[in-house]
Parts: structure tokens; C-alpha cells; sequence
């Protein structure tokens, strides 16, 4: 039974990825969220392409890529927040195709934002309130009756003056949100996120515009994410923090995932380098023979004339 | 001139049966624009069709008067579920554009010949108020000094308070609630609201539901003050006379659409009287710079530059919570 254990606890978690192909689309020992062939086109544009990816369980896992990536448009196809022109994607093994955002919340994946989105006109302490799930409070015909979600209002708002304490912001509980920083902000939709209760959190470019210091403790909470037995996905731009925290690493280029792996192995992977620098940044322009460019131009010229 | 004179006018009005209507569809617009954030420009047609409801079911159907009552109050939730079906998972302006022409079409329905038969045409339906005009309990009618009120108005008034301060508590109890804290979420940000997991679109129809019985009651009200329902009663007036009372008040805000709608009633009646006693014979403007039918209609004018004046120094109307309006942005 001993071994048991240590079988299950190595396949999930970090732990699993060990050994783990490095290839677009490995598999993975637990996977929690596995999606398949999704394509997402804007009239001409195909900003996303993914033809298989797996999430492991447990883990952090960073997606990163150039601007115009698509990976923005893939977290908005994840969550149901927009609806791809193909493909399948599971939860948990549950398919999650044309899934309304709000359930897929509920099944557990919650989500954050590029540009935060705090509710500026309630208190902070009330954004915190509104991401309980299953108050009874929330049905109309119960809501006038205070004795009918009084007692449960209280067991919500014990758990959010609870989470505001870990995530440093207690001290503006009866603040509006409206009047907190840049990276409070961030904090504050991290915190909310998990007054649902997710099981995997998916956080839109988290260190966006937050200050070094900050940037040092948002690091911490993701990490205690993971601690926690969540899994955390990510956008990210930032290199140190995806160096820093996460286990496994997802570049996306055009649209198309071209490379995972730790992020030591992905930051010295050649498709990354050519899909941030491009193929050719160290061919020197000056050395490209001048005389042969000029025929080869000069032969095209020819050609389309002739087309004509 | 006479001040007394001016200030009875006002107050009459201002506690009088138009004051009431305009509450109760402020009320009901303060739900869709001030907690929810739903732009109603339509709200004339949620008050039609809940006087409508009321007059078709009695005069045209027979139906008995309770019956009446009920259907007064259906209707505006069937309006509602209409729609808010397309539109409300659209993006806001959608349903402005939506509501206001709905009302509209509405209105030229219930006014229009083809159908006089059902609606009574231009002139409207009557004849169905008995019911409520015998259960008035009062002998006479009510003198304070300053102002006074007639036997079948003190019945209507009384009721009618009563309504407003109905929906007032139920308001209060509402928006207290996680329910009320869902809607101004959504008011927030909609995206916001369903990330983390709640169904925006069935609290925005409940929203838009409850926000068009209450303006239903207010016709409901109209319809058996006046004993008779008249289509050209219902314009688009009358949706931006309840939005101005709610501005006025303060949106977001229980009792602002309350004070809002007496404080406009005040201020039209009062204005009129003050400029019809000023202007033409007798008055101390002369009539080069102003004449008895413009006097008549410079209260409008006076009214909408106090609501400028209002929305540029105090925007979060006279209840509203400074500190809230000076957070912009998300």
C-alpha cells in the first residue's frame, strides 16, 4: 500500500513531470486539462492552433510566447469566455465544449484578467463576498429574508477577511476597489479568484504592471497555490518569474504551440529563440551577397512582367 | 404675485398622483439603470402595459377586477422575458435601443384603429375602476390649509404611498442582500461576475423583470386614479420625466428615485405657477422679453438647466454617495 502512495504522489504534482518529453503536446502523467485540435480564426487571421496540450495536475504551469501569440485568446477559449471554430477540450476529463463561462467557473477552473477587472464601486471586502459560490443569498426569493443567508453571509465573510489577511490586504477592507493600486489590484482579483474554491487557477499576465516589490510577494501567493494542491496556469511575459516559480513551461508562437518543457530546457530550446528573435537574427545582412540578391530580384521583376 | 399661491401649486403636485406614478417607475428604473446598469429607455412601455393589463382584462375580456389586478402585474414580466431574451446578452446600448422602440410600438398598438376594439383606440379604455373607487373607505376629502385633497384622491393617494413604500422596503431588503450585491457587480463588470461563476443573464432578467412590475404598478396606479387608460399617456416623456426624477434623487440610492420624483414635481408645478404669475397681465415680466405662452413653457426650460447644473456639481443626485461617483474607471 506504501508504494501505492508514492506511485499516485509521483505522477501528480510537479514530481510528475519529471522525465517528461519535451515535444509540443507530451503527455502527461495526471493531466487536468487536455484540449485537442482547437483553432480559433479572426476572418483571416488564426490566432490560435493548438493541435493537442496537457496540463499537469498540481503543478505551475507558464504560457508564454511573443505579442500576437494567441495566448490570451487560448485562456478565453479554456474558460468559455470565447468559443473556438474547432476543437474539444476536458476538465477533469469533463468536456467543457460550449460550456457558459459561469459553469466552467463553477466546475472549478476560475479565471483572472489581463487589465484587472476589480469591482471599483463595492468595497473590497464585498469583491471578495461575490466570489462564494452557492450562497443562498444570491436566489431572489430567499434574498429579502436575512435570516434565511445571515448565518451563511457570515461563514463567507469569515473566509474572505481571512484570504484578505494572507493576500496583505486587510488594512483596506472598506476601501472601494476603485481606489486600490495597480498591484493591489492584482492581489485583490487573486484573492477573490480563490473564494470560489477552484481547483485550477488560470492567471492572465499576473505581474503586469506590478511594482518589484510586490512583484516578490504575488510570487509567493502563486507559489502557495501550488502548495495548496492547486494548479496554476499562467501568462506571463516576465521571464524571472517564469523562471522562478514554474515547473513546466508552454511557448506558444503564431498561434501554434512550438515548444514545452522546464523552463531551463525551453529557455535554451532553438524554436523558442526563433520564435521570440526570429530564424534569422544572427544571419549578418552585410555578409548576403549583394550581386546574387539583385539577379534574384531582378529575375521576379522579370517574371511578373512576363505574368502580365 | 403670490408665493403661498406658488408654493400650494407645488406641493399639490408634489404630493399629488403624478408624483406616485413617476416614483414607482423610478423605482423601477433605479433596479435597471442605478443597480444593474441596464439602460431602459423604455420604461413608459413597463407602465403601459401594466395599465393596459389592468383595463384590457376588465373592459375588453370581462374578466373580474382582482383578475385585473393580476394581469396588470404579468404583464410587465412578460414585457420583460420579450425583451430581454435577444437583447440582454447583448451589450448594453442594445437594449436602450430595443426598450425605447419597444415602447413606442406599444403605444401606437394601443392607440391604433385596427385594434380599437381591443384597446379602445385614442381614446382609450374606461369603466374598470369601480371596484377600486367603492372600497374607498374615507367620507370626505382632506383639507391641511395650505393644500387639500378630494375624496377620491386622498383614497388614491393613500394607496398609492403605500405602493411606493412597499416597493421602497422591498428595494432595501433586496439590495442589501448577495442577491442586490450580484447586481451591482454586474453593474461593475459583467465579465467580472461571470468568471467567477455566477449566471449574469438570469440575474439581469430577473433585474430587468422585477424593475419592470414595479414601473408596472405605477401604471396599475395611473390607470385607476384616472379611471381610464389613454395611450398618448404613455410617450417617451414619460421615461425620461422618471429618469430625470431618479437623477434628480440620486440613482443607486433606496429612497433617491422617492425624493427625486416629488422633488420634480415640486419644481415643474411650482416653476409654472411662479412664471404663469410673473408673465402677461399683470405680472412683473414684461412682455417683450417673455408672453403668456412662453410662460408656460420656460419651466421645462428652467428644469433642465437646474438637472445640468445638478449632473456638473453634485452627479451623484441629491441622496448619492459622493466617494462612489469620484471612482472612475476599472
Amino acid at each position: 500500500m506504501d508504494a501505492e502512495m508514492t506511485e499516485q504522489t509521483s505522477t501528480t504534482g510537479p514530481a510528475g513531470l519529471v522525465g517528461v518529453s519535451t515535444e509540443p503536446g507530451s503527455k502527461k502523467p495526471d493531466p487536468i486539462v487536455v484540449a485537442d485540435n482547437i483553432t480559433r480564426t479572426f476572418g483571416g487571421l488564426t490566432a490560435v492552433d493548438v493541435d493537442h496540450v496537457e496540463i499537469q495536475r498540481g503543478a505551475i504551469t507558464a504560457l508564454i510566447g511573443p505579442n500576437g501569440a494567441g495566448k490570451t485568446t487560448f485562456f478565453n477559449l479554456l474558460t468559455g469566455f470565447d468559443q473556438p471554430n474547432s476543437g474539444s477540450w476536458t476538465l477533469d476529463g469533463k468536456s467543457l465544449k460550449g460550456v457558459a463561462p459561469y459553469k466552467v467557473a463553477r466546475l472549478g477552473m476560475v479565471r483572472t484578467f489581463q487589465l484587472t477587472k476589480v469591482l471599483a464601486k463595492l468595497t473590497v471586502i464585498e469583491n471578495m463576498r461575490l466570489g462564494a459560490t452557492g450562497q443562498k443569498g444570491e436566489r431572489f426569493w430567499a434574498a429579502p429574508f436575512k435570516f434565511l443567508w445571515g448565518k451563511q453571509e457570515d461563514e463567507v465573510t469569515k473566509k474572505a477577511d481571512e484570504l484578505l489577511a494572507r493576500f496583505l490586504l486587510d488594512k483596506k477592507r472598506e476601501d472601494f476597489a476603485g481606489s486600490l493600486s495597480g498591484g493591489q489590484r492584482k492581489l485583490l482579483e487573486m484573492a477573490r479568484a480563490l473564494m470560489v474554491d477552484p481547483e485550477l487557477v488560470m492567471l492572465d499576465e499576473p505581474m503586469a504592471g506590478v511594482n518589484p516589490a510586490l512583484k516578490q510577494s504575488l510570487l509567493g501567493h502563486v507559489k502557495s497555490l501550488r502548495d495548496e494542491g492547486r494548479t496554476v496556469l499562467f501568462v506571463e511575459h516576465d521571464m524571472d518569474m517564469v523562471r522562478d516559480i514554474s515547473d513546466w513551461v508552454v511557448v506558444m508562437a503564431q498561434g501554434k504551440i512550438v515548444a514545452e518543457g522546464t523552463p531551463e530546457s525551453v529557455m535554451a530550446d532553438q524554436r523558442v529563440i526563433d520564435a521570440y528573435l526570429g530564424a534569422h537574427h544572427d544571419t549578418d545582412l552585410s555578409e548576403l551577397d549583394e550581386e546574387r540578391l539583385e539577379a534574384e530580384v531582378e529575375a521576379e521583376i522579370a517574371q511578373e512582367e512576363d505574368a502580365k | 404675485m403670490d408665493i403661498l399661491d406658488i408654493l400650494r401649486a407645488a406641493l399639490q403636485q408634489a404630493l399629488g398622483p403624478q408624483a406616485i406614478v413617476f416614483a414607482l417607475a423610478a423605482i423601477g428604473l433605479n433596479i435597471h439603470f442605478g443597480y444593474t446598469g441596464l439602460l431602459n429607455f423604455g420604461q413608459a412601455g413597463f407602465v403601459a402595459v401594466g395599465a393596459y393589463g389592468l383595463a384590457v382584462s376588465v373592459v375588453t375580456f370581462g374578466a373580474p377586477f382582482w383578475l385585473g389586478i393580476v394581469m396588470s402585474l404579468v404583464a410587465p414580466l412578460v414585457l420583460a422575458v420579450i425583451l430581454g431574451v435577444p437583447t440582454l446578452r447583448l451589450r448594453a446600448d442594445y437594449l436602450a435601443i430595443v426598450t425605447i422602440a419597444a415602447a413606442e410600438v406599444l403605444r401606437f398598438v394601443f392607440g391604433s384603429v385596427e385594434m380599437k376594439d381591443t384597446f379602445g383606440g385614442s381614446n382609450g379604455l374606461n369603466g374598470f375602476a369601480r371596484p377600486f373607487q367603492q372600497a374607498n373607505p374615507y367620507s370626505s376629502g382632506i383639507d391641511l390649509g395650505i393644500i387639500s385633497f378630494g375624496r377620491n384622491d386622498l383614497w388614491s393617494l393613500t394607496v398609492g404611498w403605500i405602493l411606493v413604500a412597499l416597493c421602497c422596503v422591498l428595494v432595501w431588503a433586496l439590495m442589501r442582500s448577495p442577491w442586490g450585491r450580484v447586481l451591482r457587480s454586474i453593474r461593475e463588470d459583467e465579465d467580472a461576475v461571470r468568471s467567477l461563476g455566477k449566471n449574469v443573464f438570469a440575474y439581469k432578467m430577473q433585474a430587468l423583470a422585477l424593475g419592470g412590475v414595479i414601473g408596472g404598478l405605477g401604471g396599475m396606479f395611473l390607470a385607476l386614479k384616472q379611471a381610464s387608460v389613454v395611450p398618448s399617456d404613455y410617450s417617451t416623456l414619460m421615461t425620461f420625466y422618471a429618469f430625470a426624477a431618479l437623477l434628480l434623487g440620486g440613482a443607486a440610492r433606496v429612497m433617491g428615485p422617492v425624493i427625486g420624483s416629488i422633488l420634480f414635481w415640486f419644481l415643474i408645478a411650482g416653476l409654472g405657477s411662479f412664471f404663469s404669475q410673473s408673465a402677461g397681465e399683470g405680472g412683473w415680466i414684461p412682455s417683450v422679453i417673455m408672453t403668456d405662452t412662453q410662460a408656460s413653457v420656460i419651466r421645462y426650460i428652467v428644469l433642465g438647466l437646474a438637472i445640468m447644473l445638478l449632473m456638473i456639481f453634485r452627479p451623484q443626485g441629491i441622496f448619492g454617495d459622493r466617494r462612489e461617483i469620484a471612482i472612475d474607471g476599472r
